[in-house]
C-alpha cells in the first residue's frame, strides 16, 4: 500500500514537467504557432534555473530565471515566425539544437555542483492523512499549481473572451484579422507564455526535480510535451491526464526495475516514447476528433493582407 | 435635398503593373440599393476594400454624408456605420454562432446580450437562425445569414455585399432580397456587388458599371435590359451559344442505386444514386454545393474506388472499385471544380502538369519526350487561346480563366469517352466562359458524353440537354433541359421531387426502389 503511495508521489513529480511544458505548448498551438523548440528551450531555461538557483540560494528566483528564459528564448522565435515568415518547423528544430548545444555550453561550470535542498513543506494537515498524504500531499507547491494552471487555462479558453479570440486566430488568422484582431501581437504573446511555461517546466527539473545540472537533462520530455498536445486534442484536462499518464509510465520503469523485473533498462526507458507514437497512431484513427479540436492554422504562417 | 450617404470622388488604386481603379466616382443615397456590376478583375473588390478601409486609395477623396472621411481601418470604417459580408464567408467553423457574432463586436457586451440581439435581430427579419448552433453544422445560405445578422447587429448606414447569391439557391436569394429591401426601407443603403444582370435587374435602384478599372457607365438597372448592361459591362454582348439538339448514342456511363456514407463528417452522404449518360449528349446536376456532388464525383472519378463494383458502369464494364487511372485508360476523364490543387499542380509547369492526366510524352520506363511534351502543350495552349507564358509557365501563374481553359483544353484534346466536368466556368470571365460552353459543345457533337456539375443554373439551361438536381445526397429525375423551368429546379433544390420516374422529354432514369 506504502509502496502505491510512493508510485504516484513520484508519479505526480514526474509528471509535472510533462504538465507545465505541455500547457504552454497548448496555449501556443491554439494561436496556431507550433514551437518544436520546446526541448531546447527547456534545457536553456533548466540551465539558467539552475545557475541563479545554485548563486542566489532561492528557489523561487531560480524558478523565475527559467520561466525568463524560455520566455526570452520563445520570443526569439516567435519573431522569427511571426514576423519574419520563417518556417515554423524549420525554425522550432533549429531553437531545439540550438538550446541543447547552448545549454551545454553554458552549463559545464556546473556540472557535479549541487544545490541545497529545500524541505517540501506539503499541504497542512492533509500531508499527515494516512497513505493520502503521501500520496498526494507532500508534494513541491508547483504541482499543485501545475494542476491550478490546467483548470486555469481551461477557464481561459473556453469562458473568457480573450480565450475565444486565441481560439478563432488559432482556426482562422485571416478572418480574425479581416475582424481586426492584431493577430501577429496576439499570436507574440501565446508563443511567450507558452515559452515561459516550458522554461518554469525546465527549470523545475534542474532545480527540483533531480536538483542537478546534466547535459541534455531534459531527456526528450519537451518532445513528450509536444507530443501531448495531440494526445489531449489541445484540452486542457486531458492534457494534465495525459502528462501524468506518462509521468506513470517512466516511474513504473524505475519501480519495476527495483522490484527486480528482469526487463533490460534500455527497454523500459525507451516505453514512454513507444506509448508516445501508440496513442498518436489511435487517435489518428479517428480524423474527426483531430479536426473538430485541431487549430486549423496549426503550423502556418499568415501574412496579413495576403 | 441631404446629402449622399456615401460619395467617391476620382478614386484611383494601382498595384505594381496593374491599374485597379482608375478615377472611379459615384454617390449613393440614403436607402439606396446601388449596385456595382462588372467582370472579375473590373476593380470591384478593390474599390470596396477601399470603401471598408481595408485598402487605401493612391488618390481620389471619400464623403460621408457630405464630410471628406480618412477610412484607414475596417474598425474606422465600421465606427462610421458600414458593414461588410464577404464573398469568402469569415467565419469560424468551430465556434458557435454567437460567438462568431461576439468576436465581431466591442468588448463591452456579454455573450448573453449577443444571444438575445441575434434573436431580436432575427425576429425582426424573418430570419431563421439559432445563435447556439456551431457554424460547420450551418448550410451555406444559413452562414450567409450568420454574417448579414452580424451586419445588421452593428445598425449601420451602408452595408457592403460581395456577390452574396453566388452560393444560394434561387429561393434562398427571393428570401435575401426581401430582408434587404427591409433594410433599405429603414435609410440603410446598400452596395450590391454582383455580375449576376437578373439580380441587378430586379433589386437595385442604381447601378455603376465598372470595366477594367474605369466606370464606364451609370444607370437605372431597372429600365435596362440584360444586354444593355452587358455591352456596358464587357464591352459586347457575348457570343450566343448555337446550341443544336442532341443525338444521344449508346450508354455510356451509368450509376446503380449508388450509396455511399461520407468520408469525413463534413461530407455528405450519398443515398440510391442513380443517372444514366448517353454518348453524344450533356446530362447537368443543378444544386447548392455541399449536397452531395463532391462525393458523388470523387465516385464516378475514381478518387473515392468505396463503391461496390457494380454501383458504376462503364459502357457495361463495372468500374465502382477501379481507381482514377484506371478510368482515364478506359476513357472517362474528369475535371474538378478546385483547379489549383487538384486540376493541376501550382507550383509546376504548364507542360509537367500535362503528365497529370496525358501519357503521349511518356516514353519507355516513363522517360519523359521533352520536346514532344513541349509540343504538345504549346498545341493547346495555342488551341484554346491560353493567355500564359508558354509550356514553362508555373499553373500558379495563371489567371483563373486562363488555368481553366488549359485543363478543360486537356481533357478535351484526349478526346474522351465520358467527361465529367465540375463548375467548368466557376469565377471565369464572360468571354472565357462562353469558349469553355463552345469547346465542351463541340466535344459532344463529336459523340462524347458529358456530365456537368454546376451551381449555375444559367450555365446549366444553356448548355445541357437533361437535367438533374442533387438535394441532401439524393438525386432526383432527370427532365428535359428544355421543359425545365429555374421555379421548378429551385423547387427540386430544396428536396421536393416527385418521387416517380419523370416524363420529360429525354427522360431516362434507373429504377427506383
Amino acid at each position: 500500500m506504502n509502496d502505491l503511495a510512493l508510485l504516484v508521489a513520484a508519479t505526480l513529480a514526474a509528471g509535472t514537467p510533462l504538465a507545465l511544458a505541455g500547457m504552454g505548448l497548448l496555449v501556443n498551438e491554439r494561436a496556431g504557432v507550433l514551437n518544436l523548440g520546446a526541448e531546447g528551450l527547456m534545457l536553456v531555461a533548466a540551465v539558467a534555473g539552475f545557475a541563479t538557483g545554485f548563486t542566489t540560494g532561492s528557489e523561487l528566483l531560480a524558478l523565475i530565471a527559467g520561466a525568463a528564459a524560455g520566455a526570452i528564448g520563445a520570443a526569439i522565435y516567435g519573431w522569427l515566425v511571426i514576423w519574419l515568415n520563417t518556417n515554423q518547423y524549420a525554425t522550432g528544430l533549429a531553437v531545439s539544437l540550438f538550446g541543447s548545444g547552448f545549454s551545454a555550453f553554458v552549463g559545464i561550470g556546473f556540472v557535479g555542483k549541487k544545490l541545497e535542498e529545500n524541505p517540501v513543506t506539503g499541504v497542512p494537515l492533509l500531508r499527515d492523512l494516512p497513505v493520502l498524504g503521501v500520496a498526494l500531499f507532500r508534494q513541491h507547491w508547483t504541482i499543485y499549481g501545475a494542476v491550478a494552471l490546467a483548470g486555469g487555462v481551461a477557464w481561459f479558453l473556453y469562458r473568457t473572451r480573450g480565450g475565444l479570440i486565441l481560439r478563432s486566430i488559432g482556426e482562422s488568422p485571416s478572418a480574425a484579422h479581416a475582424l481586426g484582431y492584431p493577430v501577429r501581437r496576439i499570436r507574440l504573446v501565446a508563443v511567450v507564455v507558452g515559452g515561459a511555461l516550458c522554461g518554469l517546466a525546465g527549470a523545475y527539473l534542474s532545480v527540483i526535480y533531480t536538483p542537478l545540472w546534466v547535459e541534455g537533462m531534459v531527456a526528450g520530455r519537451g518532445w513528450i510535451a509536444l507530443a501531448l498536445t495531440t494526445f489531449a486534442t489541445w484540452r486542457p484536462a486531458r492534457m494534465l491526464f495525459g502528462a501524468y499518464l506518462f509521468g506513470g509510465v517512466t516511474m513504473l520503469q524505475l519501480y519495476l526495475q527495483a522490484a527486480g523485473v528482469q526487463v533490460p533498462p534500455e527497454f523500459m526507458s525507451m516505453l514512454p516514447y513507444l506509448a508516445t507514437v501508440l496513442v498518436l497512431v489511435i487517435i489518428s484513427r479517428n480524423p474527426l476528433w483531430i479536426r473538430l479540436n485541431m487549430p486549423a492554422s496549426l503550423g502556418k504562417t499568415f501574412f496579413p493582407g495576403s | 435635398m441631404t446629402a449622399p450617404r456615401l460619395q467617391l470622388e476620382q478614386i484611383s488604386k494601382r498595384f505594381a503593373a496593374v491599374v485597379a481603379n482608375d478615377q472611379v466616382s459615384l454617390s449613393v443615397q440614403p436607402g439606396e440599393i446601388h449596385s456595382i456590376l462588372g467582370e472579375n478583375g473590373a476593380g470591384k473588390s478593390t474599390l470596396m476594400k477601399i470603401i471598408y478601409g481595408a485598402l487605401r486609395p493612391d488618390a481620389g477623396r471619400i464623403l460621408w454624408n457630405g464630410e471628406p472621411a480618412q477610412i484607414r481601418s475596417p474598425q474606422e470604417a465600421r465606427a462610421l456605420g458600414i458593414a461588410m459580408v464577404f464573398q469568402h464567408f469569415s467565419l469560424f467553423d468551430t465556434l458557435s454562432v454567437a460567438e462568431n457574432v461576439w468576436l465581431g463586436m466591442s468588448s463591452s457586451i456579454s455573450l448573453q446580450q449577443v444571444k438575445d440581439g441575434i434573436r431580436s435581430k432575427t425576429a425582426e427579419y424573418g430570419l431563421e437562425l439559432e445563435p447556439e448552433r456551431v457554424v460547420h453544422t450551418l448550410s451555406v445560405g444559413e452562414r450567409q445569414r450568420v454574417e448579414i445578422v452580424r451586419a445588421l447587429l452593428a445598425e449601420p448606414r451602408l452595408l457592403i455585399l460581395d456577390e452574396p447569391t453566388s452560393v444560394l439557391t434561387p429561393q434562398a436569394v427571393e428570401k435575401l432580397f426581401v430582408t434587404l429591401r427591409q433594410l433599405a426601407a429603414t435609410g440603410c443603403s446598400i452596395l450590391y456587388i454582383s455580375h449576376k444582370l437578373d439580380e441587378i435587374r430586379a433589386l437595385c435602384h442604381q447601378c455603376t458599371v465598372l470595366r477594367g478599372g474605369r466606370v464606364t457607365g451609370s444607370c437605372d438597372p431597372t429600365v435596362e435590359s440584360n444586354a444593355s448592361l452587358s455591352r456596358l459591362m464587357i464591352g459586347a454582348e457575348p457570343p450566343r451559344l448555337v446550341h443544336r439538339e442532341a443525338t444521344p448514342g449508346q450508354l455510356a456511363l451509368r450509376v446503380n442505386a449508388l450509396s455511399l456514407e461520407k468520408l469525413d463528417r463534413f461530407g455528405t452522404d450519398l443515398h440510391e444514386v442513380s443517372l444514366d449518360l448517353r454518348e453524344g449528349e450533356v446530362v447537368g446536376i443543378a444544386g447548392v454545393s455541399g449536397n452531395g456532388q463532391q462525393q458523388l464525383l470523387a465516385a464516378i472519378s475514381g478518387e473515392d474506388p468505396r463503391a461496390p463494383d457494380a454501383a458504376i458502369e462503364l459502357f457495361g464494364q463495372p468500374i465502382g472499385r477501379l481507381r482514377a487511372g484506371a478510368r482515364r485508360k478506359l476513357g472517362l476523364h474528369f475535371i474538378p471544380e478546385e483547379r489549383l490543387g487538384r486540376g493541376a499542380v501550382p507550383t509546376l509547369s504548364l507542360a509537367h502538369n500535362m503528365l497529370l492526366t496525358r501519357n503521349e510524352s511518356l516514353r519507355f520506363l516513363g522517360w519523359i519526350d521533352r520536346q514532344a511534351l513541349k509540343h504538345q502543350t504549346a498545341s493547346i495552349i495555342e488551341r484554346f487561346k491560353v493567355k500564359s507564358g508558354g509550356p514553362g509557365a508555373v499553373a500558379r501563374s495563371l489567371s483563373g480563366g486562363n488555368l481553366q481553359k488549359y485543363i478543360v483544353g486537356r481533357e478535351i484534346d484526349a478526346v474522351p469517352k465520358v467527361l465529367v466536368v465540375a463548375q467548368p466556368t466557376w469565377g471565369v470571365d464572360v468571354g472565357a466562359a462562353a469558349q469553355i460552353r463552345a469547346e465542351l459543345l463541340a466535344l459532344r457533337d463529336a459523340g462524347t458524353a458529358l456530365l456537368v456539375v454546376s451551381e449555375e443554373l444559367e450555365e446549366l439551361f444553356e448548355m445541357t440537354d437533361r437535367l438533374h438536381v442533387m438535394a441532401r445526397g439524393r438525386l432526383s429525375p432527370s427532365i428535359g433541359t428544355s421543359a425545365a423551368t429555374v421555379e421548378l429546379i429551385g423547387e427540386w433544390m430544396s428536396g421536393l421531387w416527385p418521387t416517380g420516374p419523370e416524363d420529360g422529354p429525354g427522360a431516362s432514369i434507373g429504377e427506383f426502389p
